[in-house]
């Protein structure tokens, strides 16, 4: 173990925090599962206004979503344009 | 050729030593050629040529539609094209009206009608084998900056004054109002360049990992998903919050 490079290193650990960074995709997925639900729930307790429910329920599933993005983001910055690799002591 | 990331031309510009994992998976913005401007490098990108081929199909779709409507005889019938647009246009207006109201609806129509038309035509051009504009943090960062002055701009219209002693109104809750109103551009931009950028993502790395003749056929139901379906949503969700932002402003307090 004693033959890690510095960038070997700040590599293996940029891949493991993309992947730590992804669990961001729990919250929009109880989130937007909550909204479909309650959307289902008033569809069924209201049929005549399908196209108002379904368009506030999609307008809030986007809003959710935006959280696990973020968390989408930093993965996809630290596989593809790691900021961390310019930081080694050269 | 210059691979970086979606933050064009920053990124591009730092990144250029580096190269691609894969020769055959270009996943960031190609730079094409080079060129100078007021002392800045700037890169000529696929961005810019997808951005054409989709504006290219804009103006010939209106420049046609435009000819129709124009020879179109009102004793007749219209026919299937004519249909197609008026359906279009309606459908534009009954949504901008219904969410922003009858007063002020209609001068919106023609603004938020561009807007969806040009979303959806970008973030669905990956069926025409281009990289989706909208998956540059640039264009989607200037589409919701055109949002934000037109929040601020409606609101000054509307309330005068009031639109910034609204935001003092509880004087604790000051800076969470200001960092509120901040982040509306920034969230909205993120939130359709994710959703673009990850469905262009999760397409190249599976035509990329999978062998050739499999990628004539499977990947196409996932082209109905990421291109198609989430496109339209984030186009209309993209349209539906700038409608619901600016139409937040019209209320005189």
């Amino acid at each position: 173990m004693g033959n890690i490079t510095n960038e070997g290193l700040v590599l293996a650990f940029s891949a493991l925090g993309a992947g730590v960074a992804m669990i961001a995709g729990v919250g929009p997925g109880i989130g937007q599962g909550i909204a479909a639900g309650q959307g289902a729930a008033a569809v069924g307790r209201n049929p005549g206004a399908r196209g108002t429910i379904m368009s506030t329920m999609l307008l809030g599933q986007a809003v959710a979503e935006t959280t696990g993005l973020y968390g989408l983001l930093i993965a996809f910055l630290l596989l593809y344009a790691n900021p961390l690799i310019g930081k080694l002591p050269q | 050729m210059n691979s970086g990331m979606a933050f064009a031309p920053i990124v591009l510009a730092a990144n250029s030593g580096t190269k691609a994992a894969s020769k055959e998976l270009s996943i960031g913005i190609d730079g094409y050629f080079q060129y100078e401007l007021f002392g800045q490098k700037l890169y000529f990108t696929n961005t810019h040529i997808s951005i054409l081929i989709v504006m290219l199909i804009l103006v010939i779709f209106a420049v046609v539609a435009n000819q129709v409507i124009k020879r179109a005889d009102p004793n007749k019938a219209p026919g299937a094209f004519l249909n197609f647009v008026e359906l279009l246009v309606e459908s534009v207006d009954k949504l901008t009206i219904s969410t922003m109201g009858e007063k002020h609806g209609p001068k919106f129509c023609n603004y938020i009608g561009t807007l969806f038309a040009f979303i959806f035509l970008a973030n669905t051009s990956g069926l025409l084998g281009l990289r989706p504009p909208t998956a540059d943090y640039g264009v989607t960062l200037s589409l919701a900056l055109i949002t934000f002055v037109m929040i601020h701009y409606n609101g000054f219209k509307y309330q005068k004054i009031g639109h910034i002693t609204g935001l003092f109104k509880p004087l604790v809750l000051s800076p969470i109002n200001i960092i509120g109103e901040l982040a509306t551009p920034i969230s909205l931009s993120l939130r359709l360049f994710g959703n673009v950028m990850s469905g262009t993502l999760m397409m190249t790395l599976l035509y990329g990992l999978l062998y050739k003749p499999i990628t004539l056929f499977w990947p196409g139901f996932l082209h109905v998903y990421f291109d198609v379906f989430s496109g339209a949503i984030q186009s209309y969700v993209f349209c539906m919050l700038t409608m619901v932002f600016v139409s937040g402003n019209f209320e005189e307090e």
